[in-house]
């Protein structure tokens, strides 16, 4: 336990170190703050006190940020030797896995938590549901928990954190449009089977108020299966081939 | 801490870059890994840190396996991979403090072990900056500092002196000698000299197989079957009457004159016999002024030379 807590703390270290913390907070704190207060669909043209507007647009620039965020986590310290500095510590491969997965999570928590202020704002301006916002604060956090998760294994792939980058974005472009679109175009049990796969559905029925065990297990069976998937890619170091 | 190393086999697709090989390092010992490139020292290297598993075989660090103790093991040794990878962002201290933590050095003692190895590996001068601002020198000493931070019973330093220069290749050797007066060392490396300078005993490797494996004098005894000398004689009528003189020697096999300087010549003497002795009272026997008798060694290039190549 301790030792995945070291590992985070060096990652998180390393994202305010190289400015890509400050940048994503402050690209992520303006993208939905210009669509949440000026622009679109924003809070005065739908005249209703509620978070949603922040929170759709949260979930694509998220969606396009994580990746960003993990695309160099395992690519770059296998293609630099440190991981193996790293592994042949008293750590397990899971721990390292572990130690960089909260690194971005707490990461992106800072993140929302930047912009509470909209919330605090919005409060003072109408009468808000605070169980949506919170339940969508929730929601985020699940969903970023995911992308996350799929974001090193993409990493875990490759050495080259580009490949990574694109492969992330084209596994979560499944779970994020396809799986939804699938779902529309077939009916009876085949529909029901991508409807469960898209993230959509899940993170629809949780910011609107619901907590289901099913979106629950959703998130956190995708999280530890990209985890997963890591560490045994990780770990065919040892495997004759 | 012993480590013992049992029929060792690692597969990359049909390659075997490690074959069945078995060796023993005791507590204390410094031990020097040679071979030409790509022999196998380094994945050996690999299986003992418990990064890598081997395809076959075993090795057991003070009796625990590394296929059941890694956690054990790895806290028990210090490591210095091949390439020295750093995270060049980080600060240098910083980055000794994360080494130190990752192997549980206790929180109370964190400083004090990073200060010790900074004072050690001779950083003290360079301690504010980022480990990518340092001279490649430099770099290697953090990747030592790492290693020793938390004072582990084993080294195992993969090619430690790669990229320094002569002096730095001198300290460092300096170092690595220190250490092993209370520490097991394995090293690598592919520079012969070196071994010598720091090593007790050399492996040397060749096509993931061991070769030889003893002290430099012992591989030199067994490469030199019979005492090989070089004499000069001056004063003599002409060389041909020395040359004549030496030939009949008892204890001579072979006597062969140096081309360029006149009255030199290399005698080979017969198996277990020398014929130091003989030669000097010949010389002193024709009234020849001997000026110089040196015995011939087998070079260690020529006996790695001649086990390595097929």
């Amino acid at each position: 336990m301790n030792e995945i807590w070291i590992i985070t703390k060096r990652e998180l270290k390393s994202f305010f170190d190289s400015l890509s913390a400050y940048i994503l907070i402050t690209v992520f704190l303006g993208l939905t703050g210009f669509f949440t207060w000026l622009y679109g669909s924003d809070i005065f043209f739908i005249g209703q006190a509620t978070l949603q507007p922040f929170f759709s647009i949260a979930y694509w620039t998220l969606f396009f940020f994580i990746p960003a965020l993990t695309m160099k986590m395992i690519a770059e310290e296998k293609k630099s030797g440190t991981m193996e500095l790293l592994l042949t510590k008293p750590v397990s491969d899971f721990q390292v896995i572990l130690g960089k997965f909260f690194a971005v999570v707490l990461l992106v928590v800072v993140a929302l938590a930047l912009s509470l202020p909209y919330y605090i704002t919005i409060w003072a301006i109408g009468p808000i549901d605070h169980a949506a916002v919170w339940l969508g604060y929730f929601g985020m956090i699940l969903m970023s928990m995911t992308f996350i998760s799929i974001g090193i294994f993409a990493s875990s792939i490759t050495n080259n954190q580009i490949v990574a980058f694109l492969l992330s974005l084209f596994i979560g472009v499944f779970f994020l449009i396809i799986f939804n679109v699938l779902a529309s175009s077939f009916t009876g049990n085949m529909g029901l089977f991508f409807n469960y796969l898209s993230l959509s559905t899940h993170f629809e029925s949780i910011s609107r108020g619901v907590i289901d065990s099913k979106d629950l297990i959703y998130f956190l069976s995708i999280t530890f299966l990209g985890l997963f998937l890591a560490q045994q890619i990780l770990s065919k170091r040892n495997i004759a081939e | 801490m012993g480590i013992l190393v049992e029929n060792l086999t690692k597969k990359y697709g049909t390659q075997r870059a490690v074959n069945n090989i078995s060796f023993e390092v005791k507590t204390g010992e410094i031990v020097g890994f040679l071979g030409p490139n790509g022999a196998g020292k380094t994945t050996t290297m690999k299986i003992i840190t418990c990064f890598m598993a081997p395809t076959d075989g075993d090795v057991k660090v003070n009796g625990l396996s590394i296929h059941e103790n890694q956690n054990e093991i790895k806290k028990k040794i210090g490591y210095l991979p091949e390439s020295n990878p750093l995270y060049y962002e980080m600060p240098m201290l910083e980055y000794l403090e994360y080494a130190a933590r990752l192997h549980g050095v206790p929180t109370s003692k964190v400083q004090e072990r990073v200060m010790a190895m900074v004072r050690k590996t001779g950083l003290n001068a360079e301690k504010h900056k980022n480990i990518g601002e340092l001279s490649k020198g430099y770099k290697q000493r953090v990747g030592l500092a790492q290693a020793m931070i938390h004072d582990p019973e084993i080294l195992i330093l993969d090619e430690p002196t790669t990229g320094l220069d002569p002096n730095q290749i001198v300290e460092i050797r300096k170092l690595i000698r220190e250490l092993g007066r209370e520490k097991t060392v394995i090293l690598s490396t592919h520079i012969l000299p070196e071994v010598e300078a720091t090593s007790d005993r050399i492996l040397i490797i060749n096509d993931g197989k061991i070769v030889a494996d003893g002290t430099a004098a012992t591989l030199r005894k067994q490469a030199q079957g019979e005492e090989i000398l070089r004499v000069q004689v001056t004063e003599a009528t002409n060389s041909d009457e020395i040359y004549n003189g030496i030939s009949k020697l008892d204890s001579v096999s072979m006597v062969d004159p140096v081309p360029e300087t006149p009255n030199t010549f290399i005698i080979n003497s017969k198996d277990s016999l020398s014929s130091r002795k003989s030669i000097f009272n010949l010389c002193v026997k024709n009234n020849w002024v001997l000026t110089e008798m040196t015995p011939l060694e087998t070079k260690l290039e020529d006996i790695f030379r001649d086990l390595t190549t097929n």
